[in-house]
């Protein structure tokens, strides 16, 4: 009892981050289920049925449904990729090809330990967020951290020593960094809002959600918002700016030469990016696990209260990743160079324009209500 | 010639230019689409609908009678782009079937090579005697070469039986039985 | 031809064109000799047959210049060209011979309505039975409807019924519905098989053909009625639903029976024979075949093929096999026994052999009895070759008496025989079992059993090569199908022992280069032959160096022993 009394804070934070990995990982797999289900539907086709589990699809009418769903298929697909025979060519640089798939997973991975996903009360009566590490530069790790995920993308497109994964790599890296600028700077009006001087937050990603009760962000400073999707689009390399995979030029693109379980984690690490990204769009500009705008809380305190917090949170995170999904089968994929001059020529003067306008509102409005 | 009018091609406006209509249209229609009636076959248990003279795997019809109809003529051997048909060709045994000793011939081996088979319809078409079909059989597997050459008996078990407007060799067989006929 | 050279020639004219043609012939010949793919229609009509004309397909329209009655002077017309009395009717063309200044029309309104009307009444009691018919893809009748015919049948009455699957012989189907009455069959057991045995009995639609009783047709010669039939009356039982004809390869060959050596065809389909039949050389077999040759090609199937090269029963590879052979001939006190069935270029070899291990070449004759029409009493298709290539110079004998007591004496250690059987012709197995013994042959028998080295070889449906027939007349054949897998032409292999009997390198051989040292080595060969350029019909040899042998043929359709050997057709292309 002694042990377990002393040995708790460092096991707990263990418990809680195995259990979030293997609940993100759990999403990242639907969200898989997800966009083939919701790619079929747009297109008039069902998306995956058939799959089906021994004992839990033959539950009467609801083993059906599931089947139906295809709740079943991510489990197939898992092992597909564990089983499927692990090649690998013979022209790779072995240790790099190796490298880079945990290296695109592992910051996608990291940057959840930020990020908060709801709400409860203490036993003080103060509103903390729940979150692995609750640290007042959130949102700046998550830039940092996800940043990152670009190097397992050059690195596979480097290792595979081949021309698509190589060109696949060099416009991963250029796009990146291309986005990441009009991204930080769609974020500075939100901090200045959320973070005034003397708030207690700082860059919080708690505070910034604490600081949505009345109008969201995404009301408020519309142009912000927009300019952080599509860059928010771009980092997550999804269509319409998948240029680094672009199977229509670049085969593959970067995951040409990679195959199996190696190619598996490169999935993973899309969708984990997804859902990240739909999370912070979400905690940023859609009031977090707020109800509705100047509805702020009607949650309660206890322990349904958080529950239910966190339900709304992910409800209004699952919306984003259908958004990114809806958005894959409306818009078609860009030229490359059209990603370049949206990027430089109009996302970014369009960020800095905006945070020198929200500037002027912001003072003004701090003027005014002083 | 009809005159060709240049259109002018019109200035875009502003909401054009930032394509956000033109966004928020595309993800209207899409999530129609969503909504409307799948369109999928769920196959092994639904089968679509067979149009009626679809080329599928050609097979061997007997008479309403459950009579061979196939002469073993060879016409669709010859006429066979892929020559995937072969035929040994055989005499009826008029001891065995007595009422057909009159067609005299009849395939002794016919075999279809599936691997070969370019579904053309050409045999049925250059059949004289009908007996060849291009029916509504769509699907079929093997897992070897050999299981893709579909012999006489095969040939025969996918065709079955189709309805006959001539009767052929029963009118010959009756001019037979009644002798000279002026 | 030589005929054609004596005859003198006359000028017609057909459709309209002046065309020169022999004096003599009918229309039809004329016709088809004034080429631009022109024919004249005939079921009846059989260029070896006597004139019956009872088809009526063959009408043509005929004039002749008109003349004056009283001065006898040509009645011209007014611009000045004579004038044409043309026939109010058609004329059949079979039975019209041609004649000086006779105007012929081949495709006028007249003659299509006369062509039309004869395939309808030929139609009208002809059964459907193209589908089963064996005839169908040669057949005259289908040619013909097809080309004169109306297309549809106006005929709404029932159809005559005829007795079908008649057998008329061992070897002949008949099927009288189908049966046009040509009587072409009927005129060759008479004139030309000269056995009597078909007729027609009955009147009117009721004509049917038929054996006389107590008769069938079962002469040597039964198989040309059905390829003389025009339509598939007459079907041969050997060939009857095997095979459809359009699929058949044709290829020109030689007849193996005997000496007279009639042309034939090979009707072959992926590497299997399905029948033989004779092919036209006036020279040699007109358009006729025996029965007996046509059953020849079953042996290719049989299973006592030799299909390997072997030493004591071994298999080993050809090289190896011409190894051994040229070790055992080496060792001296070889005899060579010959074939009469083997091909000129082989023979040729053969003699080579012979020659460069000293050994002495033996030929067995083969003799048996001659029907005076195209079975001669010499049953071997090569003997003139054996003596064109010098492998003898005298007849061979019938057995092999002075081999077997050479045998018996100890003088021979080496026997090199070809497709004989040794133990049937007065070497026992145990006189064998003394020498060392080299067999080459198509099928295996007792001597290929005792043999030390067994060479496979080809038939003659397998190999090209050339015969000499009892005229001096050589004639060339081709391989129509495939030997027994792995089996070299007989040349190669022969070279193979032959080259390095002389201290050579054997050379990879062709037919032709054959040719070109057998031309160089006989002054008989015309220096230029060679076996590809060997004229289709045959090329004749002078034979008269070999006049004093004793030849076993006795006068037959186209040799008369009276005559020597003049050969009856110059070398064609000469």
């Amino acid at each position: 009892m002694e042990l377990l009394n002393t040995s708790l804070p460092y096991l707990l934070p263990i418990v809680y981050a195995v259990a979030m990995i293997s609940v993100f990982m759990g999403l990242c797999a639907y969200s898989v289920l997800a966009e083939r289900k919701v790619s079929g539907w747009i297109q008039g086709r069902v998306g995956p049925n058939r799959t089906r589990l021994p004992l839990l699809g033959h539950i009467p009418i609801l083993g059906n449904l599931m089947t139906g769903l295809g709740l079943f298929q991510p489990a197939a697909d898992g092992l597909k990729f564990l089983f499927k025979e692990e090649i690998t060519p013979g022209h790779v640089r072995k240790s790099y090809y190796y490298l880079a798939p945990i290296v695109a997973l592992a910051p996608a991975l990291t940057t959840m330990v930020v990020v908060p996903f709801g709400r409860y009360v203490d036993a003080d009566g103060v509103m903390q967020p729940l979150v692995l590490a609750n640290v007042d530069l959130g949102m700046l790790i998550v830039l940092a951290i996800s940043s990152l995920g670009v190097y397992g993308i050059v690195l596979a497109g480097w290792a595979s020593n081949s021309k698509y994964p190589f060109l696949g790599g060099i416009r991963a890296s250029a796009q990146m960094i291309s986005f990441e600028l009009s991204m930080g700077l769609a974020l500075l009006p939100v901090f200045m809002w959320a973070a005034a001087p003397g708030s207690e937050y700082g860059m919080s990603l708690f505070g910034v959600v604490q600081s949505q009760q009345s109008a969201w962000l995404g009301l408020w400073q519309p142009l912000s918002a927009l300019i952080f999707l599509v860059a928010l689009f771009a980092e997550t390399n999804r269509l319409p700016f998948d240029m680094a995979e672009s199977e229509t030029d670049l085969v593959g693109g970067f995951h040409t030469e990679y195959g199996a379980f190696k190619f598996g984690l490169f999935f993973v690490a899309e969708y984990a990016h997804i859902i990240i990204g739909s999370a912070v769009f979400v905690l940023l500009f859609a009031g977090g696990w707020n109800f509705l705008p100047w509805l702020a809380d009607p949650w309660g305190d206890g322990l349904i209260g958080a529950l239910l917090s966190v339900g709304w949170f992910m409800a209004k995170v699952f919306f984003m990743i259908f958004f990114f999904i809806w958005m894959r089968w409306t818009l078609p994929r860009f030229r490359y160079d059209q990603v370049m001059s949206l990027g430089w020529k109009i996302l970014l003067p369009v960020a800095v324009g905006n945070l020198v306008l929200n500037t002027f509102i912001i003072a003004i409005y701090d003027t005014l209500t002083r | 010639m009809a005159k060709t009018k240049v259109l002018e091609r019109k200035p875009l406006t502003f909401a054009e230019k930032t394509f956000l209509p033109q966004i928020a249209g595309g993800l209207k229609t899409t999530f129609a689409t969503m909504l409307q009636k799948k369109v999928t076959l769920q196959y092994p248990e639904e089968r679509p609908n067979i149009p009626d003279n679809y080329r599928g795997v050609p097979t061997l019809v007997r008479d309403p009678n459950g009579r061979e109809k196939c002469v073993s003529c060879q016409l669709c051997e010859f006429v066979c782009p892929p020559k995937a048909i072969r035929i040994t060709p055989g005499e009826i045994d008029p001891e065995a079937e007595p009422d057909r000793a009159h067609v005299e011939k009849a395939p002794k081996e016919f075999d279809i090579n599936m691997l070969r088979c370019i579904y053309c319809g050409l045999c049925q078409e250059v059949c004289p005697e009908e007996a060849i079909y291009l029916q509504d059989v769509f699907s079929l597997s093997g897992y070897s070469r050999e299981e893709m050459i579909n012999n006489k008996e095969k040939l025969y078990e996918l065709g079955g039986t189709l309805p006959d407007s001539h009767y052929k060799w029963d009118k010959k067989k009756a001019a037979e039985v009644a002798g000279n006929s002026h | 031809m030589k005929v054609e050279s004596i005859v003198e020639h006359i000028t017609i004219k057909i459709d309209g064109e002046d065309v020169q043609v022999p004096k003599g012939i009918n229309v039809i010949e004329a016709v088809k000799m004034a080429g631009k793919g022109k024919v004249v229609p005939h079921y009846c009509y059989h260029p070896k047959l006597s004139i019956a004309g009872n088809c009526r397909m063959c009408m043509v329209e005929m004039g002749m210049p008109m003349r004056d009655r009283a001065t006898g002077e040509a009645i011209l017309e007014e611009d000045g060209s004579p004038k044409i009395g043309w026939m109010p009717k058609p004329t059949i063309g079979c039975a019209t011979d041609v004649a000086p200044g006779m105007h012929i029309r081949t495709d006028s309104e007249m003659v299509k309505e006369s062509r039309n009307g004869v395939t309808e009444f030929l139609l009208i009691n002809h059964p459907l039975d193209c589908p089963i018919c064996d005839q169908a893809g040669e057949c005259r009748l289908q040619e013909f409807s097809a080309e004169h015919g109306r297309g549809y049948s106006r005929f709404i009455e029932d159809k005559n019924v005829k007795p079908k699957r008649t057998r008329l012989g061992p070897r002949v189907m008949l099927d009288d519905e189908r049966c046009i009455l040509c009587s072409r069959c009927v005129r060759f057991t008479q004139e030309v098989a000269d056995e009597d045995v078909l007729g027609f009995v009955d009147r009117g639609t009721y004509s049917t053909l038929t054996c006389y009783p107590g008769k069938e047709l079962a002469h040597n010669y039964s198989l040309n009625t059905v390829d003389i039939c025009p339509v598939g009356a007459l079907t041969s039982t050997d060939f009857r639903f095997k095979m459809r004809v359009w699929f058949l390869k044709r290829t020109p060959s030689i007849c193996t029976e005997s000496s007279v050596g009639a042309n034939t065809e090979i009707w072959s389909r992926e590497g299997k024979i399905y029948r033989i039949t004779p092919r036209r050389n006036d020279a040699v077999n007109d358009t006729w075949m025996t029965d007996s040759g046509r059953a020849l090609y079953k042996a290719v199937e049989s299973d006592d093929r030799l299909t390997h090269y072997t030493i004591e029963g071994v298999h080993k590879t050809s090289d190896e096999v011409a190894a051994a052979a040229v070790e055992m001939l080496k060792a001296g006190d070889a005899v060579v026994v010959g074939s009469v069935h083997s091909s000129l270029e082989e023979q040729f070899y053969y003699g080579m052999i012979a020659q460069r291990c000293s050994a002495k070449p033996m030929l067995v004759s083969h003799y048996g009895e001659g029907d005076g029409l195209l079975l001669s009493e010499d049953r071997s298709p090569n003997l003139r070759g054996a003596l064109v290539t010098g492998l003898i110079d005298a007849l061979p004998t019938a057995d092999l008496e002075p081999l077997a007591r050479s045998v018996e004496a100890g003088s021979v250690k080496t026997i090199f025989a070809v497709n004989e059987d040794l133990t049937e012709l007065g070497l026992s197995k145990e006189l064998l079992a003394k020498v060392q013994v080299i067999y080459v042959g198509t099928h295996a028998n007792a001597t290929s059993e005792v043999a030390n080295l067994v060479i496979p070889s080809l038939m003659v449906f397998e190999k090209d090569g050339t015969f000499i027939n009892q005229n001096f007349l050589v004639q060339r054949f081709k391989a129509a199908v495939p030997g027994p897998r792995g089996i070299q032409p007989d040349f190669t292999v022969l070279e193979k022992i032959c080259a390095p009997l002389a201290q050579e390198k054997p050379a990879p051989v062709t037919i032709d280069a054959v040719w070109e040292r057998m031309a160089a080595t006989f002054d008989i060969l015309p220096e230029d032959a060679r076996w590809r350029t060997l004229p289709e019909a045959g090329l004749a040899l002078d034979g008269t160096a070999f006049q004093e042998l004793q030849f076993v043929e006795t006068k037959n359709l186209k040799y008369d022993p009276a005559k020597a050997e003049v050969p009856q057709a110059e070398p064609a292309g000469v």
